[in-house]
């Protein structure tokens, strides 16, 4: 129980007629880097914003260290916040910045120098302390903005899509400057995002919203092996998702006829329901021929992207249904392939999951 | 290439006309507070400065002079305070009615002014608060809060909408927010407000006639001399008046420009 320092009970917000976030119930640890990922609109940046004290609860209880802070003024808070825009102050130096918090806190003007310095150092900023912000590059700003909310000490740091205006070899550094920083400090990160990339490199746990409800919490591992909901797959990508009804099962293996074809999946279904299920693009095969295996279907390939070394091909079956298969470059160049070539796609029945279960 | 020449080369021209067409009288007038001739001739007498000289040893004229900067002053300061608030308002909240509030503190500039000059006269006296200098400041802030207004909310508009909010996040209250973030964000437009608002203030003659009283500011007292008589210490005069104002202008769109693009970054 202590080691739970923010708890969200039954919490809902809503802004006249549109639901935000609806009933919310969910922990976090002390110490854990939280990600809450979801499209936009699903509530993600509002429930930030109830953490930071900027928008109040309609109905239910948040709690930090045991606290409930629902009626809590923002400046009453310790929650600051790493912004999307990042919000510096344009009329003062980086230092300024740095010490605009302490300044706020009562702290004198000779340890507020101190504290500030010391921060902008450890984020290997100093040289630029008495800059003003605006002269200072993206990366830079990105660092003033996490030093101005780090010097304050905090128990907890809020980050809203705080590397989004980066560029993708900066984001990749701030990410590790951010999970070291996490590390070091020991204190609770919870980081919103769009970005999968993000949130799977850097969270010890990863909070899927949709529509304002979490589809779920879990491991980025859990969430990318067993996504929860139809929803949690295809907002994860790389999956291949059919659905269909139950046409048998035995033994702890059904068979499940879709448009597609029929194919196998280990678990016990009812025969007659309808079914959807999940194979993750990395654990399909492709072969030019019909091969001997459980699962198998003709495909058609329509395109191929790259991402350094790995392959994901997106593919089409006879009945227009869309298959994605990543694969390492070097394994697919055997093939020889060509957009529109007809080939087979096969995987394991116990490589697909049912959305829903464990 | 050549057509483009052409079309830049005449637009050139015509820019140079219209300049030509506004600044004339000025120039002669600036000129002609330098000739040592009565009346505005050509050839021109000789170069004299015998209208300032003139001027300055007119109590009158001093005690106009004062007058107006005293009126501009006042109402500088407070034509930007109100023009800032009801900017702030705007910014920030959102209210039942503001479409009307809005239009309310904007109206002032569409009114003919000779008709708000009426009106306030009528007002003024019916309330017993004509005549007096203090008169002359409350219509010159009627009249000039709007520009505020437009000014401080142009540069309010340039703000990171999440700043404010970082800074209660930081543990600022509203109060110390405003001091610390919202004023000095604001300080290059209210410095132009400020600019702005006293040189439209320096400059207005119709409500200032009407309301003023014996109180003459320097635009009544220049009136005052050109009935009837041909002086040309209203040259002089004016040649100061434009220099004021103009200052006035050109350090407002110095802050209004030249600050406004940077801190928006």
């Amino acid at each position: 129980m202590s080691d739970d320092l923010v708890v969200f009970e039954n919490v809902q917000k809503s802004f006249d007629d549109f639901v935000a976030v609806k009933e919310m119930n969910f922990t976090i640890g002390k110490g854990e880097f939280v990600a809450i990922m979801g499209p936009s609109g699903c509530g993600k940046t509002t429930t930030l914003r109830m953490l930071a004290g900027l928008e109040t609860p309609t109905q239910g209880e948040i709690r930090l260290d045991g606290q409930v802070m629902n009626d809590v003024k923002p400046h009453e808070r310790d929650t600051p916040m790493v912004w999307q825009s990042l919000a510096l102050f344009p009329f003062l130096s980086a230092r300024e910045n740095v010490e605009f918090g302490l300044k706020m806190r009562g702290v004198d003007k000779a340890e507020r120098k101190e504290r500030a310095l010391e921060w902008l150092e450890k984020l290997g900023i100093l040289e630029f302390a008495n800059r003003n912000v605006a002269t200072l590059s993206g990366g830079q700003r990105q660092r003033v903005a996490l030093a101005r909310s780090l010097v304050m000490k905090p128990q907890i740091l809020l980050l809203d899509e705080p590397l989004s205006a980066l560029d993708a070899h900066l984001v990749i550094r701030m990410q590790a400057v951010l999970t070291q920083l996490q590390r070091e400090l020991g204190i609770t990160f919870v980081y919103v995002t769009h970005s999968q990339s993000e949130a799977f490199a850097m969270a010890d746990r990863v909070v899927i919203m949709s529509n304002g409800e979490i589809d779920q919490v879990g491991t980025p591992k859990e969430i990318y092996r067993a996504p929860a909901t139809r929803f949690v797959a295809e907002f994860v990508g790389r999956n291949n998702i059919l659905t269909g009804t139950v046409a048998a099962s035995s033994n702890g293996t059904s068979d499940i006829t879709t448009p597609s074809g029929s194919f196998k999946v280990s678990a016990d279904l009812t025969i007659g329901d309808d079914a959807t299920f999940v194979v993750s693009a990395d654990l399909v095969q492709v072969s030019p021929h019909k091969p001997d295996a459980e699962n198998t279907v003709q495909c058609r390939l329509l395109s191929e992207e790259f991402v350094g070394s790995m392959v994901t091909m997106f593919l089409e079956s006879s009945d227009g249904h869309e298959f994605k298969v990543q694969m390492q470059e070097r394994a697919l160049s055997e093939f020889d392939l060509k957009g529109g070539d007809e080939v087979w796609l096969d995987w394991s029945a116990a490589h697909s999951h049912i959305p829903g279960t464990p | 290439m050549n057509k483009t020449r052409l079309l830049d080369g005449s637009l050139r021209i015509y820019t140079v006309l219209i300049f030509a067409f506004i600044f004339a009288p000025i120039l002669f007038s600036v000129i002609f507070s330098f000739n040592s001739q009565r009346f505005p001739t050509i050839p021109l007498g000789e170069f004299s400065t015998e209208w300032y000289v003139k001027i300055l040893n007119d109590p009158d004229i001093w005690e106009a002079a004062l007058n107006s900067l005293i009126v501009s002053t006042c109402t500088a300061v407070l034509a930007t305070f109100l023009g800032f608030c009801t900017a702030y308002s705007d910014y920030r909240y959102r209210f039942w009615l503001k479409g009307p509030y809005l239009a309310l503190i904007l109206l002032p500039p569409t009114i003919p002014l000779i008709i708000m000059a009426l009106a306030m006269l009528a007002w003024l006296s019916k309330i017993g608060m004509s005549g007096q200098l203090y008169s002359v400041i409350i219509a010159h802030t009627v009249l000039t809060a709007p520009f505020a207004m437009a000014v401080i909310r142009l540069r309010l508009s340039h703000m990171d909408e999440n700043l404010e909010a970082a800074a209660w996040n930081l543990g600022g209250s509203e109060w110390t927010t405003m001091r610390h973030v919202i004023v000095p964000f604001c300080k290059p437009a209210i410095i132009s407000a400020l600019c702005l608002t006293a040189a439209v203030s320096f400059d207005e003659f119709a409500v200032s006639w009407f309301v003023s009283g014996l109180n003459k500011t320097l635009p009544v007292a220049i009136l005052e001399i050109v009935q009837g008589n041909i002086d040309p210490t209203v040259n002089a005069i004016g040649t100061f008046v434009f220099l004021i104002s103009m200052t006035l202008i050109i350090v407002a769109q110095i802050f209004l420009v030249g600050r406004q693009i940077k801190g928006t970054e």
